[in-house]
């Protein structure tokens, strides 16, 4: 959150005056700030709110919708056993070597799709089939060929990455503004310095959204995998945790996930407006 | 006999497929172009909308090939894109990565300018756009006149013999438009450079050209060209409200206002495309 914030004034402040809008006062401004951020949080307060008091009031039934204050010292008690830790480490350890082979992979060969002719002619319509077959679909698949363990799991991110990441850059390319072209090829650029200094600049902020889509990709099929045969990861402690009737420990695994969910999408999204700080 | 640029007897043809009929027929752009200039010549093409006139700065600019006839630079004929000629691009073609600084030095790059002489360069000549202390903005920050002046200042920066202008002005309001007009005759007459330039603007044809290429109506040709002789351009002298001014306007106005009501028949006839 805080690179967020930090990103955006390297724009603002170079900003002509005339464009810039009054600032108000210092305590004023910390006021505003507050009020957005309780704004912000409001909605999840209440939900947790609810959450609390629902169970209590008999609203629900508590054994399968056990009060968020249970959750919490069932996630407290993970955390403090070191499962917590073994499993997001598990997790994570797959989900971000499934993300990384995606990117290396699906960047080069969208960037080579978008740009060579040949190239998308040969391979769109393999890109066609695969990517309309859903990638959980392919995990039983992957199981019989890889086995049960670490491989399948990193191979079934790695193609669910693939698709956002492969596609949008892809369009990246093709989508260069076509002045761009022209001006460079009215400076005899051509080759690897076009590619070097036009095309993959003007791309980056479209591949970045694929990134970033297959950033949440990633958590959500790596949970799906883990849930088939898995002996340890976040998947497999909420699967594990309902089917033996730990209904607190199955609510905290699923809070983890979303909070990891949630930082991995900031970061990413602090990078993306790293590399794009150029942008409006 | 041959001057610095000469068109000699040019046809552009483009390939496009008829919507109606599915066949690929042939669609004549600009047709038999003969045309002359000099070095050091400030020259100015109008004419009416879709005659041609881009097709013939692209072939200049060896962004696209003649069908017939052909295009020569001192003498040989223009092969391909080169960094003696400068083009700039009514759309400015920034690029929205790179600050004013990094888009002059793009230019500069390509033309192999050793990396420790860039920025010198590159300052140099947005200060003679008048961009000194705007190095470090991206073009999202500049104002429309601004950006030109960036893609004017990387044009020249690689100091092309030829500078290739279509409707640089087009899209900026009247005053900048006319600071910029008055920007560019300095630096021509500074630096001693070729200018082909394309306008919609009688007044601004007639302002800034020593000649001005009229075309006629698609397949563009050239229908006349007028010299125009305005004498000195004295300090404090409103050259457009001079009778002469009036008189190289009204002459290029008629010249062109059979061509546009042609073409504008002929839009409603056919609509190629
Ligand atoms: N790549 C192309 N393929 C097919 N037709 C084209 C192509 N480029 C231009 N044309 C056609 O050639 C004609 C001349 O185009 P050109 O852009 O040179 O006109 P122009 O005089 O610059 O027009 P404007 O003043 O509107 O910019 C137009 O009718 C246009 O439709
Ligand atoms: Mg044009």
């Amino acid at each position: 959150m805080t690179a967020l914030v930090e990103a955006r004034p390297a724009v603002d402040e170079e900003r002509p005056s005339r464009d810039r809008v009054k600032r108000p006062s210092a305590p004023r401004r910390v006021a505003d700030a507050l009020v957005t951020a309780t704004g912000k949080v409001a909605a999840i307060l209440v939900l947790l709110a609810v959450w609390e008091t629902a169970p209590r009031l008999g609203l629900v039934d508590a054994t399968f919708l056990p009060p968020f204050s249970t959750v919490v010292d069932a996630w407290w008690r993970l955390a403090t056993s070191g499962q917590l830790a073994d499993d997001t480490g598990a997790s994570l350890a797959r989900s971000l070597s499934g993300f990384g082979l995606a990117v290396a992979v699906a960047v080069p060969l969208g960037l080579l799709i978008g740009w060579y002719k040949p190239v998308a002619t040969l391979l769109g319509p393999l890109l066609e089939v695969f990517r309309n077959t859903a990638a959980l679909a392919l995990l039983p698949v992957l199981v019989l060929l890889l086995g049960i363990g670490e491989t399948s799991k990193i191979a079934i991110v790695c193609y669910a990455c693939t698709w956002p990441i492969l596609l949008n850059t892809i369009s990246a390319v093709r989508g260069v503004d076509p002045t761009l072209l022209r001006l460079a090829k009215s400076v005899d650029l051509s080759g690897f310095r076009l590619f070097q200094k036009v095309i993959l600049p003007a791309a980056v902020p479209t591949v970045f959204t694929g990134i970033r889509l297959a950033g949440a990709v990633s958590i959500l099929v790596l949970v799906a995998a883990e849930m088939v045969g898995a002996k340890a990861g976040l998947g497999y402690l909420i699967n594990a945790s309902q089917f033996n009737f730990a209904i607190p420990r199955m609510y905290a695994g699923i809070i983890t996930i979303s909070a990891i969910g949630v930082v991995f999408n900031q970061v990413l999204v602090a990078l993306e407006r790293r590399f794009t700080s150029w942008r409006v | 006999m041959s001057g610095h640029i000469s068109f000699r007897d040019v046809t552009k043809r483009f390939a496009v497929r008829d919507r109606a009929s599915r066949r690929r027929t042939e669609f004549t752009a600009v047709r038999g172009v003969d045309l002359d200039v000099e070095r050091g010549e400030f020259l100015v093409l109008v004419g009416p909308s879709g005659c041609g006139k881009s097709t013939l700065l692209d072939l200049l600019g060896g962004l696209t090939e003649p069908s017939e006839g052909r295009v020569l630079l001192d003498g040989a004929p223009i092969t391909g894109p080169g960094l003696d000629r400068g083009v700039v691009f009514q759309q400015y073609a920034l690029l929205p990565w790179r600050t004013a600084q990094g888009n002059v030095e793009f230019g500069l790059e390509a033309a192999g300018v050793p990396r420790r002489e860039r920025p010198g360069r590159a300052r140099e000549f947005l200060d003679l756009v008048g961009l000194a202390g705007f190095e470090d903005r991206h073009p999202h920050q500049l104002s429309g006149g601004m950006r030109q002046r960036v893609a004017i200042a990387r044009s020249l920066a690689y100091d092309p013999a030829v500078l290739l202008m279509d409707e640089p002005f087009a899209a900026l309001d009247a005053q900048t438009r006319e600071s910029l007009q008055d920007e560019l005759l300095r630096i021509w007459r500074r630096t001693g450079k070729t200018v082909v330039f394309i306008t919609h603007s009688i007044d601004e044809a007639v302002y800034l050209g020593q000649r001005v290429a009229v075309l006629t109506s698609r397949p563009g040709r050239v229908k006349e060209v007028v010299g125009i002789e305005l004498g000195d351009r004295a300090d404090g002298v409103d050259l457009r409200s001079s009778a002469e001014f009036a008189r190289y306007r009204h002459r290029i106005w008629e010249l062109l206002h059979d061509e546009v009501s042609r073409a504008q028949r002929q839009e409603k006839e056919v609509a190629p495309v």
